[in-house]
């Protein structure tokens, strides 16, 4: 074996022990952020899984969006937030594991099976394509696969007007769900000047 | 140039006189050039810091260190030998390893990026082709360390300072990226080797701040904000919240803090050189120079020559960034938080994008100017 093999190999042996177990981790860990911060090592190890595939642009874009927009984001909301509640206990707790333990494994299996079903067709190192991926993504980004990533677009500008509608209090009149009027004082108390009551 | 000064052939070639396989020689030259570069990060940290005493001193009429070396040149060792042998404390209710993990998390995204930083057509370390993309990929990683530390810390100031940082880096990370795609579109490639080459056509007229003088001022604005410098600093307001992120930290976890930050600072700068005043390129181009003196461009001591101006060069445009941040630093205000995020959503947000509007239109109207 070559040394460039060898590292390779190490690389994805490490890489793939810290996917498994970072996953493991955001979902058996109690503390909310733990798994949070354990998220940001998976998508980091994901990404390092592309670098080993060729493809470094795809690497620097999981990157910038999952670890830099996405978990970022994750974090924040849960540091806004972070309230110190106790959960109330569910009674039937047992069941509710093992449904969603059996629901997740066969979701497994479904994976497993494709990825033993499918014939992959795998290039050559000499067919790989590497830096001039970055060229190939952004053609095909522009012409058959204009349609979906438009719609991707429309998607993301109504989930952000969505997200003012809900934060800005003031822009309805009335409550969607229930129709009563909506209190449109600040969420935070409002302040009082400082100099007008000191005569 | 196509072939210019190639130190790691002739590396290699040296090594395989002694008889070694040529994988083995590149083991051996591979570190070489991350410790040299390394190396150079944290003697430019020295430099700064010892800059930014002295400036703020004579911005404020003082004399600033005078006694440690002469004009006071050993101050920033002295300054970091006193972090290196001072107690590493944790405090007791922090979490110790998120409180460990967030500053190791805001430096190596910030060293990692000197990776792409050239100081010559082959003085890199890696000429990888998503080039400036990876600085702006890595970059957005360094908020999850300040969010971390933040938290780890079990303190009402350090989570505010930690969330100011995250929205604040968030906000200016797109009118920066916007302007970098304005380059990356009149260069047509993200390697930053092509962005100075495609600048190095006639000297000083040639480079991109006649070009692109919007996206110059826009990312000059964002690379303060994302280093957190003092119009923009209010992570670490000390007014309002003692020191942000870093009020519970001391010794060396402190010192990563303060050298990410410090690192950062040069790496920007760097950056703007690169992108906007024609990175190692002279004023004048040095073949014009070479022809007018009647010199063969390829000759050994020419390349030689040629290398050290680019390293000058560099360095040099980088440290007159570097001297306008420290001024910028000591004689204007802080902003607000809503200032800060207005400014970065309201106004260079929409500039950034109509800059890169306008660029696409011009680079269909005047291919030969802003790039085929």
């Amino acid at each position: 074996m070559s040394i460039a093999i060898t590292t390779q190999f190490i690389c994805f042996t490490v890489l793939s022990l810290v996917v498994i177990i970072g996953a493991l981790g955001v979902v058996l860990l109690e503390s909310i952020v733990y798994s949070a911060f354990l998220l940001g090592g998976v998508f980091m190890s994901v990404a390092g899984l592309y670098l080993l595939l060729n493809a470094s642009f795809v690497a620097a874009a999981q990157v910038l969006v999952y670890v830099g927009a996405v978990n970022v984001l994750i974090i924040f909301a849960i540091m806004l937030v972070n309230k110190k509640e106790d959960l109330k206990p569910i009674n039937d707790i047992k069941s509710r594991r093992v449904i969603s333990t059996s629901i997740c494994l066969t979701l497994l299996s479904l994976l497993i099976r494709v990825d033993l079903t499918n014939v992959w067709s795998l290039s050559s190192p000499q067919n790989s394509i590497g830096e001039e991926s970055t060229i190939r993504i952004g053609e095909h980004l522009f012409s058959d696969y204009l349609l979906p990533f438009e719609v991707a677009s429309v998607l993301l500008l109504m989930a952000m007007i969505g997200a003012i509608v809900l934060a800005r209090r003031d822009v309805m009149s009335k409550d969607i769900s229930t129709g009563l009027p909506v209190d449109q004082e600040l969420i935070e108390k409002s302040s009082e000047p400082l100099l007008t009551n000191k005569n | 140039m196509e072939y210019g000064l190639d130190l790691e052939y002739s590396f290699n070639e040296f090594l395989k006189g002694f008889g070694l396989s040529s994988e083995i020689a590149h083991i051996i030259w591979l570190p070489l050039p991350m410790l040299l570069v390394l190396v150079a990060a944290v003697v430019g940290v020295l430099v700064t810091v010892w800059l930014e005493r002295k400036i703020s001193a004579a911005a404020q009429q003082r004399i600033g260190p005078e006694y440690a070396g002469a004009l006071g040149v050993l101050q920033p060792i002295a300054d970091g030998l006193k972090l290196l042998v001072k107690e590493d404390i944790i405090p007791a209710k922090a979490d110790g390893i998120l409180f460990t993990a967030g500053p190791i998390l805001v430096l190596v995204p910030v060293i990692l990026s000197w990776l792409i930083v050239p100081f010559g057509q082959n003085l890199l370390i890696s000429n990888v082709g998503i080039g400036i993309f990876l600085w702006i990929a890595l970059s957005s990683i360094q908020p999850i360390g300040l969010l971390m530390s933040g938290y780890a810390s079990n303190n009402k100031y350090s989570l505010l300072g930690g969330l100011r940082a995250a929205a604040q880096s968030i906000s200016y990370e797109i009118p920066l990226a916007l302007s970098v795609l304005a380059i990356v579109l009149m260069t047509n490639s993200l390697s930053t080797i092509d962005i100075v080459n495609q600048q190095s056509g006639a000297g000083i007229l040639s480079w991109n701040i006649w070009r692109q003088p919007v996206g110059f001022i826009v990312f000059w604005i964002c690379a303060l904000a994302e280093c957190e410098r003092l119009p923009f600093d209010l992570p670490e307001a000390e007014e309002e919240l003692v020191a942000g992120y870093q009020t519970e930290y001391a010794g060396m976890k402190f010192a990563l803090f303060y050298l990410g930050s410090y690192i950062n600072l040069i790496l920007s700068a760097l950056l703007v050189s690169i992108l906007y005043l024609g990175g190692w390129g002279f004023p004048i181009p040095v073949e014009l120079i070479a022809k007018f003196l009647n010199l063969p461009i390829n000759a050994p001591f020419i390349q030689v020559f040629t290398a050290s101006i680019g390293i000058v060069m560099t360095v040099l445009k980088a440290y007159l960034l570097v001297f306008i941040a420290i001024l910028l630093r000591w004689t204007t205000p802080r902003v607000r938080i809503d200032q800060l995020l207005d400014l970065g959503w309201k106004f260079l947000l929409p500039i950034s994008l109509a800059n890169l509007l306008i660029t696409a239109g011009l680079k269909l109207a005047f291919p030969q100017f802003f790039g085929g």
